[in-house]
């Protein structure tokens, strides 16, 4: 009786410790959230002054002044696809490596991996200028091939179709493109190597029955390493996305033109060289960071329920 | 022996969309930023010079670029010890059935996902030394004597920037941790259990040895993360404080388009990159040590 | 095993799920895409602009305006003028300088940087000299300019980069920094009317203690406010010429001048007249002090009047010149805030110049100067202006730049000086040891030129 009451109370106070460190934890955390959120429902010339977390008359006009000012409409729509277009790239073709490396034998895969290792730890400040040339290299030879095939285009289209098309592929597909795949390499690197980390740990029971069951390589690798991998793949989905939707410096060096630009650079309107309008930039930073949030809210789940399905059978 | 090497081939398939996409995007800018640590080049001339190993030299004897490493490494050391504590022990704790689990993890994600910008006003507010919360706070509960302005003081100013970031960082720790520890079976708990284990033995005969590859990896990102932070030492403390809040790559970027020094540059981020490798590598083969032991 | 294939079987409808989705957003995106230039297509019928200049800026305030302005001159002319804003600024000087190895640089860009960096830009071809138009009919275009405002725009005969005399680019806008005062903050440290000599205002400090006000906020987190400030005094005490020569090497920067520059930022230090914290701040936080009365002092920008209206519009203050140490005359800092150069590959050369003159003449200034609330390049047209800003306007000719000065700093040295002055507000280090540091790296970058 006696002991079993210490028991109680030892863990009561375990337990109440475990949430005081946690509640302490989550309000440091959560209050900048609020700071922003009350910061944009001020004025500039109250953001600073009226100390209240949550202002007596919130301006929810900023919100709607942010979208349309900061032109998010077209923004948001880039963001969406370069981030969904870079982290489905990066996952297929980082899930094959990584895979490739931990299962697969082949002369070279181990200095390969390696190569990919390092170049995750170089950082290279001074890319930007070949990078930049590089791109607009390709460009260049894209361009001058679709013009010495145009005459033969013209034949079988119409010519303004063409011409169309040309322009479009220039200014618009090009740009999106090579944007796309820098981003992926910059995500690469990275999300192999914590693939590789998550594939090596991990039973390789169940591929050995799929390989019984006359499953070839590629079919093991969709349908039994990707599921059981689904945790790790949650947290590169969330890391990537998360590294696509903030980025652009790379964006403005790459893209061209406003149209093709990523939701960034709505938030640089708000940030002049002088002026910063704070409360527009805050209701903007809000919403850019809702897609984030939800993507976070929608993956982790996976980090949770991942393993434990395959852990019952293994 | 056909059927083998077609076995090969296809296993390169496997890795050749990697290879490629790393071929064009990085060899090349990787060769170009090689070549240019050899010359004296202001990034716009058309002309450079070439001045072989100079850069480097120049390097060895730069007092503040060293200092700078030792910055990084500082920041470094304090998020290893206390980012990574912080993660591992909250990873814990929501690897556990307790009540509200859901909430706290969706909370802990909410620093790496703010912007710099409004990490570096609040926690500017929050240690102003005039209007400041901690101040506030101190003062209130009679600790006057440590009421100053932490981010303009030499002694307190890289530290507050230190904790900071691992305050903004712990949630990746935490996610990749919770990952790794939501991967472990569950029957090796029970059966250590039935065996008559307490928390600790659980966690240092179960938990840790199977952890060990995610620790080894949380540790080689905190420290590439961290070894490159400046966004939010600018959002911080601005230019710096003299020369007591610089890191590498602020440096970098300095020589790069501030005084215009392209190679120089070049060559700094060849010396930081090389350094950074010779880190995580050293860290790699201790953790497989300890793996194997 | 029954677990692990409808477990699969699940992933793989969400795996087939994932992909739809990613195709009907590129769908979506292709249509979006298409739609956009089917309002092209439609216009294909009408004769197109046939000169399309490309303009490349940094001014997120300004864009609007730009796209206004370019609107209005595509309707008088024909010609069509497309902005593009990259900011921030040091990732729009990434941009430029990648374009400028690549050879795409605009027909319009503009540089933020020294005047070193500007000359590199001239002998690489990349800026268009703009000497024959702007001398034209008696220097039409270039009389209508602040003097300040060319002159850093401006090579003249002779100069140390040995690039070709001339001017090579069109000033926007001017500016100038100076000391901001708030009326009542003084008035409740007990201070009847603003500081005319250094005591004077290393006096005040003792007020502001017994007050509780704070003294001098600006941004000198960022290292060129600091310079600005020490470049004022260096002209105050020492004269222009005794400057010049210490950056031509014949003076060191342990000279006792010089010293007295570093020492004045001791003697604020000392007197409480600094902003506690003020090393690490940046320039809008400073602002944003002023702007909500937590500081006396300001120094700060033209550009200011701007970012105090949005913030507090009923603040009441005064501009004046940093109070006097030495007998010189003192010079403020200032000059062409921004300005535009002419690609020197342009195709549309001609075309591109003759907007850029459009865009000076008293009209387009006017509009730029109102909306932005600037201080116009244009000396003409300054009407109209508060008189905070009519001050500012003002002092355009007491102003001095370093890109304008006969000879230039070396970038290291500069830094030295400016993180070398931090040191000695947080009390680190003397200005005698500071001065010693400066001269050390002065003698070290001089000995490299000889080297090279």
């Amino acid at each position: 009786m006696d002991i079993n009451l210490k028991h109680i109370i030892i863990r009561r106070t375990k337990l109440s410790f475990i949430y005081v460190l946690l509640s302490i934890v989550a309000l440091t955390c959560v209050f900048p959230l609020l700071w922003m959120l009350g910061s944009s429902l001020k004025t500039q010339s109250t953001v600073f002054s009226d100390p209240s977390l949550i202002p007596a008359s919130p301006e929810w006009n900023n919100y709607y002044l942010a979208w349309t000012k900061g032109e998010f409409g077209v923004y948001f729509l880039n963001s969406v696809f370069y981030t969904t277009a870079v982290v489905f790239g990066i996952i297929i073709i980082s899930s094959l490596a990584a895979y490739g490396f931990s299962r697969l034998k082949f002369p070279g895969s181990n200095i390969l991996f390696h190569m990919f290792l390092a170049a995750m730890m170089i950082p290279l400040p001074g890319s930007f200028v070949p990078l930049y040339v590089l791109v607009n290299n390709i460009r260049k030879v894209l361009l001058e091939f679709l013009t010495a095939i145009s005459p033969f285009l013209i034949k079988i289209f119409p010519a303004h179709f063409v011409q169309q098309s040309i322009a479009f592929i220039q200014h618009q597909a090009f740009p999106r493109t090579a944007y796309v795949f820098c981003m992926i390499n910059v995500g690469l690197s990275l999300s192999i190597y914590i693939l590789k980390t998550f594939f090596d740990k991990m039973p390789g029971a169940l591929e050995d029955a799929a390989r019984i069951d006359g499953c070839n390589k590629l079919g093991i690798w969709r349908h039994v390493a990707l599921p059981l991998a689904r945790p790790a793949l949650a947290v590169i989905t969330i890391f990537n996305a998360l590294n696509v939707w903030n980025e652009y410096i790379l964006a403005q060096l790459i893209l061209s033109s406003k149209e093709t630009m990523p939701l960034q650079r709505g938030l640089i309107v708000f940030q002049g060289m002088h002026v910063t309008d704070y409360p527009l930039l805050m209701a903007g930073m809000t919403m850019t960071a809702i897609p984030i949030i939800i993507i976070y809210l929608i993956f982790q789940k996976h980090i949770i329920k991942g393993i434990t399905a395959g852990a019952v059978v293994g | 022996m056909n059927g083998k090497l077609k076995s090969t081939l296809i296993n390169y398939l496997f890795v050749l969309p990697a290879v490629l996409i790393f071929a064009i995007f990085y060899i090349y800018p990787f060769l170009k930023v090689f070549q240019l640590s050899m010359v004296e080049w202001d990034g716009i001339l058309p002309t450079m010079q070439f001045i072989g190993l100079d850069n480097f030299k120049e390097i060895m004897q730069d007092k503040i670029w060293w200092d700078s490493m030792w910055h990084a490494g500082y920041i470094t050391l304090i998020a290893l010890t206390f980012q990574n504590g912080l993660a591992l022990l909250l990873a814990l704790v929501c690897d556990r059935e307790i009540k509200g689990r859901n909430f706290f993890r969706v909370l802990f994600f909410v620093p790496p996902i703010l912007s710099e910008v409004v990490v570096g006003l609040v926690w500017q507010w929050i240690l102003d030394g005039n209007y400041g919360i901690l101040n506030n706070l101190l003062s209130s509960i009679g600790l006057h004597s440590l009421v100053h302005n932490w981010l303009s003081d030499p002694k307190t100013a890289l530290t507050c920037i230190a904790i900071v970031h691992s305050w903004k960082g712990f949630g990746w720790g935490f996610i990749i941790m919770l990952a790794g520890l939501q991967t472990i079976p569950r029957q090796l708990y029970e059966a250590a259990r039935v065996d008559g284990a307490g928390s600790w033995q659980m966690f240092s005969k179960v938990t840790l040895p199977l952890m060990i590859p995610v620790f080894s990896m949380v540790v080689i990102l905190t420290i590439l993360g961290s070894m490159q932070v400046f966004v939010l030492i600018i959002a911080m403390v601005g230019q710096g404080l003299v020369y007591h809040t610089t890191v590498p790559v602020l440096r970098i970027l300095g020589a790069m388009t501030g005084s215009s020094r392209f190679g120089y540059a070049c060559a700094q981020g060849i010396i930081f990159g090389l350094i950074l490798i010779i880190i995580s590598f050293t860290q790699k083969k201790f953790s497989e040590k300890i793996k194997q032991a | 095993m029954q677990n692990v294939k409808s477990k699969m079987h699940n992933f793989n409808v969400k795996f087939k799920n994932f992909i739809f989705l990613f195709l009907i957003l590129n769908f979506t995106f292709l249509i979006f895409n298409l739609t956009g230039c089917g309002g092209g297509a439609g216009q294909g019928d009408r004769i197109q602009p046939a000169v399309t200049i490309n303009a490349w800026h940094w001014m997120t305030d300004r864009d609007d305006a730009f796209a206004e302005l370019a609107a209005r001159y595509e309707k008088k002319t024909g010609v069509k003028v497309k902005f593009e804003l990259y900011a921030p600024s040091d990732s729009y000087t990434q941009k430029v300088r990648a374009a400028a190895q690549a050879g795409t640089l605009p027909d319009i860009f503009g540089l933020l940087g020294e005047k070193r960096d500007f000359a590199s830009f001239v002998i690489a071809g990349h800026v268009a000299n703009l000497d024959s138009e702007m001398l034209r009919d008696n220097a039409a275009w270039k009389n209508k300019f602040f003097s300040r405002a060319i002159a850093v725009n401006e090579f003249l005969p002779d100069n140390e980069f040995k690039v070709e005399p001339g001017v090579y680019g069109v000033p926007l806008d001017v500016m100038n920094i100076q000391m901001l005062y708030n009326k009542k903050l003084l008035k409740d440290a007990g201070i009847k009317r603003p500081p005319k000599t250094w005591d004077e205002f290393l006096a005040m400090g003792e007020k502001f203690k017994e007050s509780g006000v704070q003294g001098l906020v600006s941004g000198w987190g960022e290292m060129w406010m600091i310079d600005c400030f020490a470049s004022n005094y260096a002209f105050n005490i020492m004269g222009e010429e005794k400057v010049m020569k210490t950056i031509k090497g014949e003076i060191p920067y342990t000279d006792p001048e010089w010293i007295a520059v570093f020492n004045l930022f001791k003697e604020m230090a000392d007197n409480n007249i600094l902003y506690n914290g003020i090393v690490t701040m940046v320039n809008k936080t400073a602002e944003q002090l002023f702007a909500n009365e937590r500081a006396a002092f300001a120094f700060n920008g033209s550009w200011c009047v701007n970012v105090y209206a949005g913030m507090n519009p009923d603040l009441d203050y005064g501009v004046m010149f940093p109070p006097a140490k030495g007998d010189f005359l003192m010079k403020a800092w200032g000059g062409a805030g921004s300005s535009f150069l002419v690609n020197g590959r342009s195709l549309f050369k001609q075309e591109t110049i003759d907007f850029l003159r459009w865009l000076s003449d008293d009209e387009q200034q006017a509009y730029l100067a109102e909306v932005t609330k600037n201080l116009p390049a244009n000396k003409d047209c300054i009407t109209k202006l508060t008189p905070v800003l009519a001050s500012f306007a003002k002092a355009m000719e007491d102003t001095t730049h370093p890109n304008i000065w006969p000879v230039h700093e070396f970038p290291l040295v500069i830094e030295a000086f400016d993180k070398g002055i931090q040191a000695i507000i947080i009390g680190e280090k003397s200005p005698a040891e500071i001065a010693v540091e400066v001269q050390k790296v002065k003698e070290k970058e001089l000995n490299k030129r000889r080297q090279y």
